[in-house]
């Protein structure tokens, strides 16, 4: 049956540090911050982080990298275009799923709560076990396949109008926020593919230049790969992309009732 | 770290047994049912709604007729057949041992059939003037 209460050793104790305003700064915020390492043997914890905001750069990574960089060298997280492209920076801050490096420390009212994207395995602090979603998606063949071969010396066309149905698809960076808020992922991401792959393998069912869309169709038609998908729409609301996942799965039972009826 | 997480590629454990093949078909009927029931039971509350009395003998002199009792069983194949696959759904959903899960279906269906005959054949009881 689904788990609805959190195993011993992953409640959260009290034991969280704190670390106060440096001294004459004026304009603070707190950043209260889930903490857990799998050396120590300890429970996961918050330890707080106060700092001087006219001595920080305007978004919420910027504050994290200055935490580890001036306050706690320990503090883990992922990070590395700072600009909302590749993906690696999305955690849970302030209750919804998004990117670090996108959401402006002002635009969280009191307290910044940040904690890993929800019900993944935690390697370290900030940083959530990724294997199992992108064996997700490599599942999927996120490639171009034909049966026609490449034609000599040019690329594959693909008219104006035909490149436009990838609008709203190929702008995925797998950063996982829809996924991880997805409360059918959560119970069932062994099968249940989640909306961020599923966007994906739509991707590739509308690309004009793909012919592989029946034996993607074929993988795909599943009660668990697919239909565990209830429109439920937390990963439309979530996408830091503006994406909406939920109308790419809408567009892939489409396409199953279409091949049938 | 869970084991079962890091075993081999993990695309093992992605890929499974195979994709199962079906729920097209399931997806679809519910849509229909649906319909169906949203239809019939429109039909059903507003008749129910105009009878002139809701006396006993009232009310199964109006299921007797064929126009009222043929599409009061196809309201009941509808709902009893839309409220299992919705129920299958739930299942699937939240219950994940194996064995368990089998047992769930198939209490699920021998429910379904049974309380749907019994439905049936009360109208037709009363169709028929058993
Ligand atoms: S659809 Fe949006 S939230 Fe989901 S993985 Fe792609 S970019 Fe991230
Ligand atoms: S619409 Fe589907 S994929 Fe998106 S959050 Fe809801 S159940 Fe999950
Ligand atoms: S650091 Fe690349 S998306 Fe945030």
């Amino acid at each position: 049956m689904a788990e609805f209460s959190l195993p011993a050793n992953s409640k959260i104790s009290d034991k969280g540090k704190s670390y106060p305003a440096p001294a004459g700064a004026s304009r603070t915020k707190t950043f209260r911050i889930y903490r857990w390492s799998p050396d120590d043997g300890q429970n996961p914890r918050y330890d707080s982080y106060t700092i001087d905001l006219d001595d920080c750069g305007p978004m919420v990574l910027d504050a994290l990298i200055k935490i580890k960089g001036e306050i706690d060298p320990t503090l883990t997280f992922r990070r590395s275009c700072r600009e909302g492209i590749c993906g690696s920076c999305s955690m849970n801050i302030d209750g919804t799923n998004t990117l670090a490096c996108t959401l402006a420390i002002e635009d969280v009212k009191g307290d910044v709560k940040i904690t890993p994207l929800p019900h993944m395995q935690v390697v370290k602090d900030l940083v959530p076990d990724m294997t199992h979603f992108y064996a997700q998606y490599a599942s999927i063949k996120p490639w171009l396949q034909t049966v026609t071969p490449a034609p000599a010396m040019k690329e594959r066309v693909q008219s104006p109008q035909d490149r436009e149905k990838l609008d709203g698809l190929y702008e995925c960076i797998l950063c996982a926020c829809c996924s991880t808020s997805c409360p059918s992922y959560w119970w069932n991401s062994d099968r249940f593919l989640g909306p961020a792959i599923l966007l994906q393998a739509y991707r590739w069912l509308a690309d004009s230049r793909d012919e592989m869309t029946g034996e993607r169709l074929d993988q795909l038609e599943d009660p668990f790969r697919l239909y565990r998908c209830h429109t439920i729409m937390n990963c439309a609301n979530v996408c830091p992309k503006g994406l909406n996942p939920a109308k790419a799965i809408a567009e892939i039972k489409k396409m199953m009732v279409s091949r049938s009826v | 770290m869970a084991t079962d997480f890091q075993s081999a590629s993990g695309l093992k454990r992605v890929r499974g047994l195979g994709s199962a093949r079906s729920g097209a078909h399931h997806w679809w009927l519910q849509r229909v049912t649906a319909a169906g029931n949203l239809v019939l039971l429109i039909w059903f509350v507003a008749s129910v709604l105009m009878l002139p009395n809701l006396s006993h003998s009232g009310v199964t002199a109006w299921i007797a007729q064929p126009l009222v009792a043929v599409p009061l069983i196809l309201l009941i194949f509808s709902t009893f057949w839309h409220a299992r696959l919705g129920v299958q759904v739930m299942i699937e959903d939240y219950v994940h041992a194996e064995g368990l899960k089998l047992l769930a279906f198939i209490a699920l269906n021998f429910f379904i059939l049974a309380a749907g005959a019994v439905a049936t054949f009360s109208v037709l009881a009363i169709a028929f003037g058993a």
